[in-house]
């Protein structure tokens, strides 16, 4: 059993706080299809929270409304403590999209992308300052890309560009990461990289952090919670709980993908 | 009024030409500053496709007998945040968008025009531009719409970088991505309409993305690319406009042929370079 290596920040996350983000009985479907179902899902500060299922199981639907860009059928979603629409400093949540669509037509470097992230919290119409280079460096230092700030972003590798995404939403210093398939297709260096990184968020901002992704090996000894969904939450416990089960995270990397596909 | 740049030698040491030169150099910043924005969105042709619509404007000044610089803005910038509309709710993918713009535009211009008195001369100026005809009146507009222009972009240049690097990111993000979009429209339809005097409402977009597309090569960064841009456009003016007096040619069209000639050397050059850096490491 892989106990969280994280032992002086896990009794702070099992103190009673208000979740960070919040679904409550939440239903969602694209016609008459439902997506996801009666989820019941709450990620608390200083938590590393894996939401995993097959393909199609509604997994980015529900981040989707968790952030507030679909709305739910029924149930609601709380975002620190309201309607994610009604929130004004978004920047709290920073956000590593699946895939990000960046089109290279003209190249911009890493900073210059990274920079983007500070722009919410600043202020967009604000030039940024002594503080927002340094909070720039740092999350660009966190995720090891210092020396390939000044870089065209479109020359750097798939696992290179994926850190460049999550360095941006760093630089806003969320108190709550939200990341969707991040590291599909990534080098191992990369994968070493984006668990320091994560962990340094929680350890060292007790930030939070909600991952979808098939591929939990990285930070499988990491995770306070796993969540499996397939259009309503099959599991929702430690690690430990689940490998009790027979599943795997980490320890044999193909078990949890095989495990859901045949759940799927 | 004296002018500043009134001492220039031959070809610009008329007044006229001196007019033209400062209003063309404009031309020669602002449009590729916001072109540069634009190459990035995938909307290349956007600056065509306002062009056409200024069209109508201008068919629509001169059959009410109004400034046609005017209506020419109303619907420029009508038809800028039309495109933009249709983009963003997808209802129309962006070429398609462009297109039902473009071809509106250029035949609503011409009804209004054929209605009117015909085409003349007055609407050959806003066609194919005549910058050696600028008054001082118009030559002072143009600059203050490139300073508009340009100081916009400069100062929202991270959140116009932002929106149209990655647009579902930037509304997550709770940046004011639809108004980012809207006023990267209005500064299309800005342009437009002050640089189609000069090089003409055919060739405005040129550029916009000619001296992008140069400098797309070589710019390390974005804000490299838009300098690179902006120096190829100042450039194309200054000798796109010398070269139109010293052989007598249509200044518009010139100035947009040094923009093209300047992108055909910088990617015959950088050819030239990679294939001599692969022989160097010993690659076919």
């Amino acid at each position: 059993m892989a106990a969280p290596d994280r032992s002086a920040v896990a009794p702070l996350a099992r103190e009673p706080s208000d979740p960070l983000v919040q679904a409550e009985d939440v239903s969602f479907a694209y016609g008459a299809s439902p997506v996801v179902a009666d989820v019941d899902l709450a990620v608390h500060p200083g938590e590393f929270v894996a939401l995993v299922g097959p393909n199609g199981s509604g997994k980015s639907t529900l981040l989707r409304l968790l952030l507030g860009t679909l709305r739910p059928a029924s149930g609601r979603v709380l975002l620190f403590g309201r309607p994610p629409e009604s929130v004004r400093d978004r920047w709290r949540v920073g956000y590593v999209p699946q895939r990000p669509v960046l089109t290279s037509e003209v190249p911009a470097t890493v900073r210059e992308i990274v920079s983007t992230g500070r722009l919410a919290q600043r202020g967009w119409w604000r030039p940024l300052g002594r503080n927002d280079h340094r909070a720039v460096d740092h999350a660009l230092e966190s995720v090891g890309l210092t020396p390939l700030a000044d870089r065209p972003l479109n020359e750097l590798s798939g696992g290179q560009q994926q850190r460049a995404f999550i360095a941006r939403a760093f630089a806003s210093e969320p108190e709550l990461l939200i990341l969707d398939e991040p590291i599909a297709g990534v080098d191992a260096e990369s994968q070493r990289r984006f668990r320091s990184s994560l962990v340094h968020l929680i350890e060292q901002h007790r930030g939070a952090v909600l991952l979808v992704s098939h591929e939990l090996s990285a930070v499988a000894r990491d995770l306070d919670r796993v969540v499996v969904l397939k259009e309503r939450i099959l599991f929702d416990g430690a690690p430990a709980e689940l490998m009790a089960e027979g599943v795997s995270l980490g320890i044999h990397q193909e078990d949890l993908p095989l495990w859901l596909e045949e759940l799927g | 009024m004296p002018w500043p740049i009134d001492q220039l030698p031959y070809p610009f040491e008329l007044t006229f030409m001196q007019r033209a030169l400062a209003a063309s150099v404009a031309v020669g910043i602002f449009a590729p500053t916001i072109g540069t924005y634009l190459v990035q969105k995938r909307l290349s042709l956007v600056g065509d496709a306002v062009g056409h619509v200024a069209f109508s404007g201008v068919g629509v000044g001169v059959l009410a007998g109004l400034a046609p610089v005017a209506t020419a803005l109303v619907l420029a910038v009508a038809g800028a945040v039309g495109i933009e509309q249709l983009r963003a709710r997808k209802k129309a993918t962006g070429d398609l968008a462009l297109a039902l713009f473009f071809y509106s535009g250029i035949a609503l211009g011409v009804v209004l025009i054929s209605y009117g008195d015909g085409l003349n001369a007055d609407v050959n100026k806003y066609l194919f531009g005549q910058p050696l005809t600028a008054s001082s009146l118009d030559v002072l507009l143009i600059l203050g719409i490139a300073a508009a222009i340009v100081g916009a972009a400069f100062v929202l240049r991270r959140l116009l970088l932002s929106v149209v690097i990655d647009e579902d990111w930037s509304t997550v993000a709770g940046l004011p991505v639809r108004f980012a979009n809207n006023l990267l429209a209005v500064l299309t339809a800005c342009a437009v309409v002050a640089a189609m005097r000069i090089v003409g409402i055919l060739l405005v977009a040129a550029m916009m993305v000619l001296p992008v597309a140069s400098a797309q090569a070589l710019g390390r960064s974005f804000t490299g690319v838009i300098r690179w841009a902006v120096a190829i456009g100042v450039f194309a003016a200054v000798a796109g406009l010398a070269a139109a007096r010293v052989w007598d040619l249509a200044p518009g069209g010139t100035i947009v042929l040094v923009a093209a000639a300047v992108f055909a050397v910088v990617g015959a050059v950088r050819r030239g370079v990679t294939a001599r850096l692969l022989q160097r490491e010993g690659r076919p």
